[in-house]
């Protein structure tokens, strides 16, 4: 892929970068999803008490805040890590975006310390030193302040796909925001919020019935463990639900603003309209990416040789080649060359600055695309997009299958089905189904970010700057000795959060 | 401090929860120990501001110079 530049900078360098930081942020996703889903799960547990004042609530509310504590602990500061990475090994990209994310990433930290550090205090502390209506609140608002969290960090991420509320200044050389609730409220940011949220009550809710099964095989704890796989299942399944529904509208978003994308999650080579969606190569749902993409079994979807070569819609829109940006691109980063050298050289240059800020403006949308050499660099990997994407659809669809059944079983509904099923005496290999499951709903969830990470190969910002010129002039050498001790790092804190979860789930609650 | 005020109470409420924390001790630690390699160890040593080591101050000129030079 980048055989075709003529740079200075070490080309294993991006490489390297990107492992890192692609490694960092693998590992800290483990924690948040099981944090968002658990909150939930626990939440309603304390419901259950506050309304019925049962100790056996309490109890169960208790055991899920335990495992929530565990994992909490466990993923704290782990995300700090990719703003370390931002300021050294991406240090163009970092200052070229500084005060677009400098702004949610600063109400982020506030919200999480204040929020999570109070409410999780109370959560933990309070029991019968608050009022049960207050701690009730606390419990659900230590989970809001992990999702408010959620929702900033997603925000700057949303951003680089999606670029808005924002004016690039050539004497700074950072994108200013001029509008934060653009930023903040960007409808693509809403739509990854919402998917990335519900997908994560699924990782709670998945978690939550292993768990139960667990305890079901080893016949203990059983009323807890019916109990609390009657939450997690029915959160799962809504969560599931929801997901399928918010999932629509972020492939309706892909489709509108990164159809090469949505191009490469398909494979999609030569688009047109009435559209099918593969299930795998040969194998397609009529009129399903057409329906997906636009909401219309005749929507138009371009392919990738499409995106290449220019396209017009059937609605007359006409979309440039790649070749085309690339000629705008260069202008927009030449004039830039020139308005900074008539604006800051010792003889200012008013009338030729302004001219060139002027070319700047106008090109200013494809400024990016001036550091592509040859135009298929723009194009995704299309073999780790096309499978991510099933692993992520077709994994879904099998836990709406799964919440469903286990909710079927556990209110042996309808009766003439599961009358004869007793959700306590099945065979063992159900219960490990459900278990052997923990781990499949975190293949779904990174096969999420895979798609959304790797859909918008090679650029860092959408169209704006591409990885190669937003990385810093480092030897890889230095990337690759942190690689390797995060590597260590991170499987050993991975194998102690194991290794705490495992022992406070055979320790069980205090029942 | 009156034992019924509200500063009172919540003092109470953190210290007698760290002090009867069991697992969490374990969990403060880990905590505290990450905490320190994150921010001494790999902030100070291996993450350095690079842009503060290389743009002497100048940060929008080393930027400006970088992108306008990875287009040749």
């Amino acid at each position: 892929m980048f055989n075709n530049l003529f740079l200075d900078i070490d080309a294993g360098m991006i490489d390297w970068s990107r492992a890192q930081f692609a490694l960092t942020a693998i590992y800290h996703w483990l924690f948040v999803p099981l944090t968002l889903g658990l909150a939930v799960i626990m939440g309603i547990a304390e419901t259950k008490y506050y309304c019925t004042k049962d100790e056996f609530w309490k109890e169960a509310a208790k055991f899920w805040q335990k495992l929530f504590g565990v994992n909490f602990a466990m993923g704290v500061a782990t995300g700090i890590i990719l703003e370390f990475e931002f300021g050294t090994n991406w240090s163009n990209y970092s200052w070229f975006v500084g005060d677009i994310f400098g702004a949610p990433l600063a109400v982020e930290g506030i919200v999480a310390f204040f929020m999570e550090s109070t409410f999780v205090a109370v959560m933990f502390f309070g029991w019968n030193k608050v009022s049960r209506g207050f701690h009730l609140a606390s419990t659900w608002l230590t989970g809001l302040g992990a999702t408010i969290s959620a929702w900033w960090i997603l925000v700057a991420n949303a951003w680089m796909q999606y670029p808005v509320g924002c004016e690039f200044n050539p004497d700074t050389m950072r994108n200013e925001m001029v509008s934060f609730a653009e930023v903040a409220l960007s409808p693509f940011a809403v739509g990854k919020f919402c998917h990335t949220v519900t997908s994560s009550w699924i990782i709670g809710a998945i978690f939550c019935v292993g768990v139960c099964c667990w305890y079901l095989m080893k016949k203990r704890h059983t009323k807890l463990a019916v109990e609390s796989m009657k939450i997690g299942a029915g959160v799962g399944l809504v969560a599931a639900l929801l997901a399928g529904a918010t999932g629509h509208k972020s492939g309706m978003d892909v489709a509108e603003v990164q159809p090469m994308k949505l191009a490469a999650m398909e494979a999609l080579y030569d688009g047109g309209t009435e559209q099918g969606l593969k299930i795998i190569e040969g194998i397609e749902i009529p009129y399903g990416l057409s329906i997906m993409a636009t909401n219309d079994p005749k929507g138009f979807v371009p392919g990738i040789n499409d995106l290449l070569n220019g396209y017009t819609t059937p609605d007359g829109k006409v979309e440039p080649s790649v070749e085309e940006k690339i000629e705008r691109g260069k202008k927009a980063i030449e004039a830039l060359a020139r308005y900074r050298e008539a604006k800051f050289a010792s003889s200012d240059d008013g009338e030729t600055a302004a001219n060139n800020l002027a070319i700047l403006k106008e090109n200013m949308k494809y400024f990016g695309y001036g550091y592509i050499k040859d135009k298929n660099d723009v194009v995704p990997p299309v073999l780790i997009n096309f499978w991510a994407f099933r692993v992520m659809v077709g994994l879904g669809c099998l836990f709406i299958l799964f919440f469903a059944v286990i909710l079927a079983v556990t209110y042996k509904f309808p009766k003439a089905l599961f009358k004869k099923y007793d959700i306590t005496t099945l065979p063992a290999w159900h219960y490990w189904i459900a278990i052997l499951l923990i781990p499949l709903g975190y293949i779904a969830s990174e096969s999420g970010w895979l798609v959304a990470e790797f859909g918008r190969q090679p650029w860092t910002i959408q169209d704006m700057l591409p990885t190669w010129a937003a990385v810093s002039d480092l030897q890889s050498s230095s990337v690759m000795i942190t690689f390797f001790l995060f590597l260590v790092l991170f499987t050993t804190m991975l194998a102690v959060e194991i290794n705490i979860l495992l022992k406070q789930i055979k320790k069980g609650p205090a029942l | 401090m009156n034992k019924g005020n509200f500063l009172h109470k919540v003092y109470h409420l953190y210290y007698d929860g760290f002090r009867q924390m069991t697992l969490g001790k374990t969990l403060w630690a880990i905590i505290l120990i990450k905490l320190f390699v994150i921010f001494i160890v790999l902030k100070l040593f291996f993450f350095p501001n690079f842009l503060k080591q290389h743009a002497d101050g100048d940060e929008a000129g080393y930027v400006a110079n970088e992108l306008v030079e990875r287009i040749k």
